[in-house]
């Protein structure tokens, strides 16, 4: 694909990969979902970007990146800021700015900004990432080696080519503005609460399990991916250790293999899987933990479905609130057109 | 088969799981499909993930109620007949031994068959896909003959080659794709197990039967 470069990968950190809401749909066929693992600061940093909700961005781990515009553009970006800079001028998560064609966005590494340390970035551009669609989703399956930018994280030096804009000439000008970041709520302690329904195994673990996956402070190891979050702490244990048969994985499921120490899920994990179940993070937390720093204290809460349902509503709240925000600012919302399946926003 | 004994669990506040008791049995597995394809006509299911001998269903809780999705799976339950779908016959060319299947001289050693046996019983197997998970197209397949079991590597291995063929415990499947695993890699097909960019990704869907054949031996 010979398109002309919109941005080019000067650094690209940990790991970049260009990212949309995911390809929901072929579970049955093993096909993970992946996606942008925090579809709510995507979809906010889309929309500051002019673009539909399930436009693709780039999902940038713990800093330490540059990226060159190569056209005079519009930018969002959502998640930690990592110190952010657009040609040395400090920016803003949530915010919605100009470019020139020659600006750089700098993402400091993740010891800049340690106090409020986070983990991911979401990118948004005007116009969206152009990628081919495969399995109708432009997102990296970075275990499969398909979708996204060649099948792969981004490297030094890779060029991507931008869709056709939503903004016209005068949008693309306007000054900077943002809209209020989506709150990650984190404790007095900084730990990050998630809520989470007991799993179809949970009746399973001891006593001490079940009450200490609720009552424990878990840490968030480095060992965490794309594919699981893992945790350390008590170690969970079922009364009588019964081999399980494989059985359906979503993300946010709390598996917990031999070692006693669960792994939550996350958009590119496996489809099936055969350790026991101890819980599910709503979905409405599941952003939360996508950007819930390495090394940090996190907190599980447990909630029922009425609960869960509650929180996803909120969640639906504020992303119309942002819609409306938007359009009074005179911002435009383009045409929606949501992925097929469960991780669609649009209202 | 009886009948009162599926049992539900909630996965999150949008899916379900469908579970029958152990053991899987190819007969429990075709009502398994049968209620998946009967699912996904329903208001509010957006997935079906048949698992071994359960189905999850992903759901839209704003289209449908947990409750109401229950209801309708135990009602729909017991109608479902066993027959269940009518899976297409694979046939998966096989070069066995050598590079291509570095383990099976310890297959052979573990059985205390020749070689040569393992592969005439791997070949003479009448197998079924339960479903697929792991990596996209890995098929979780049932038939391998009782004798044949063998377990997994102490050792998983980083990378193994796409397209090998392997048995890891009681059963045995394809790598589609270049993984870390930990199967006793017996051989290797020239067959693509997925592509992205077909209309059919996958080469093998829950349900069909799959036989190998010899294209090649190194012992």
């Amino acid at each position: 694909m010979a398109a002309s470069a919109g941005l080019t990968i000067l650094r690209p950190g940990m790991l970049a990969s260009v990212q949309d809401l995911g390809r929901p749909g072929h579970r049955q066929l093993g096909i993970c979902p992946g996606g942008a693992l925090d579809t709510l600061a995507l979809t906010i940093a889309n929309r500051l970007a002019g673009n539909p909700d399930g436009a693709a961005g780039l999902e940038l781990t713990m800093g330490g990146c540059e990226i060159r515009f190569e056209v005079p553009t519009r930018i969002a970006l959502a998640g930690d800021d990592f110190g952010a800079t657009l040609d040395g001028v400090p920016l803003w998560p949530c915010w919605s700015l100009p470019v020139a064609a020659g600006q750089v966005l700098k993402l400091a590494g993740a010891n800049r900004s340690a106090l409020k340390a986070g983990l991911r970035t979401w990118l948004a551009v005007a116009g969206g990432i152009e990628v081919p669609l495969v399995l109708g989703s432009r997102s990296t399956d970075l275990k499969a080696g398909f979708g996204g930018h060649q099948g792969r994280a981004l490297k030094k030096g890779d060029k991507l080519a931008l869709g056709p804009p939503a903004l016209d000439g005068q949008q693309m000008a306007r000054r900077p503005f943002g809209v209020r970041a989506p709150d990650p709520g984190r404790g007095g302690d900084g730990a990050t609460v998630l809520r989470v329904m007991p799993g179809p195994e949970f009746e399973q673990f001891t006593i001490a399990s079940r009450e200490a996956l609720w009552g424990g402070s878990w840490r968030l190891t480095p060992q965490s991916n794309r594919m699981g979050s893992r945790l350390e702490g008590f170690e969970l244990r079922r009364r009588r250790a019964v081999d399980m048969l494989s059985s359906g994985v979503i993300p946010g499921t709390i598996q917990v293999p031999p070692s006693g120490q669960p792994i939550i899920l996350m958009g590119d994990a496996q489809t099936t899987g055969g350790y026991p179940r101890i819980g599910v993070v709503i979905r409405a937390d599941l952003w939360k933990l996508a950007q819930a720093p390495l090394n940090g204290r996190l907190r599980l809460q447990q909630v029922d479905s009425a609960q869960a349902l509650a929180a996803w509503d909120e969640r639906r709240r504020y992303l119309s609130q942002v819609a409306q925000g938007l359009v009074c600012a005179g911002w435009i919302v383009p045409a929606q057109n949501p992925p097929q399946g469960e991780r669609s926003d649009a209202d | 088969m009886s009948e009162g004994l599926l049992r539900l669990h909630s996965l999150g506040e949008a899916a379900l799981v469908c579970e029958l008791p152990a053991p899987a049995t190819l007969a429990q597995q075709q009502r398994i499909w049968a209620l998946a394809a009967e699912a996904m006509q329903w208001r509010g299911v957006q997935e079906v993930l048949p698992g071994m001998n359960n189905l999850s269903l992903l759901f839209d809780p704003v289209q449908i109620d947990v409750v109401e999705l229950e209801m309708q799976v135990l009602s729909a339950w017991p109608q479902l007949a066993a027959a269940g779908i009518q899976g297409r016959q694979i046939e998966i060319p096989v070069a066995y031994g050598g590079e291509s299947g570095p383990d099976l001289a310890e297959v052979a050693r573990h059985t205390g068959l020749s070689p040569a046996e393992v592969v005439k019983r791997h070949s003479a197997g009448d197998y079924v896909v339960y479903l697929l998970g792991f990596l996209p197209g890995f098929a979780f397949m049932g038939g391998l003959a009782p004798e044949l079991a063998t377990p997994r590597r102490k050792e998983p291995r980083v990378a193994v080659p796409a397209r090998s063929v392997g048995i890891g415990g009681e059963q045995t499947g394809i790598y589609p794709l270049v993984s870390p695993g930990g199967w006793q890699l017996i051989g290797r097909t020239s067959l693509e197990m997925f592509d992205p960019g077909a209309a059919e990704p996958t080469r093998l869907r829950p349900g069909d039967r799959v036989r190998f054949v010899v294209e090649s031996m190194e012992a």
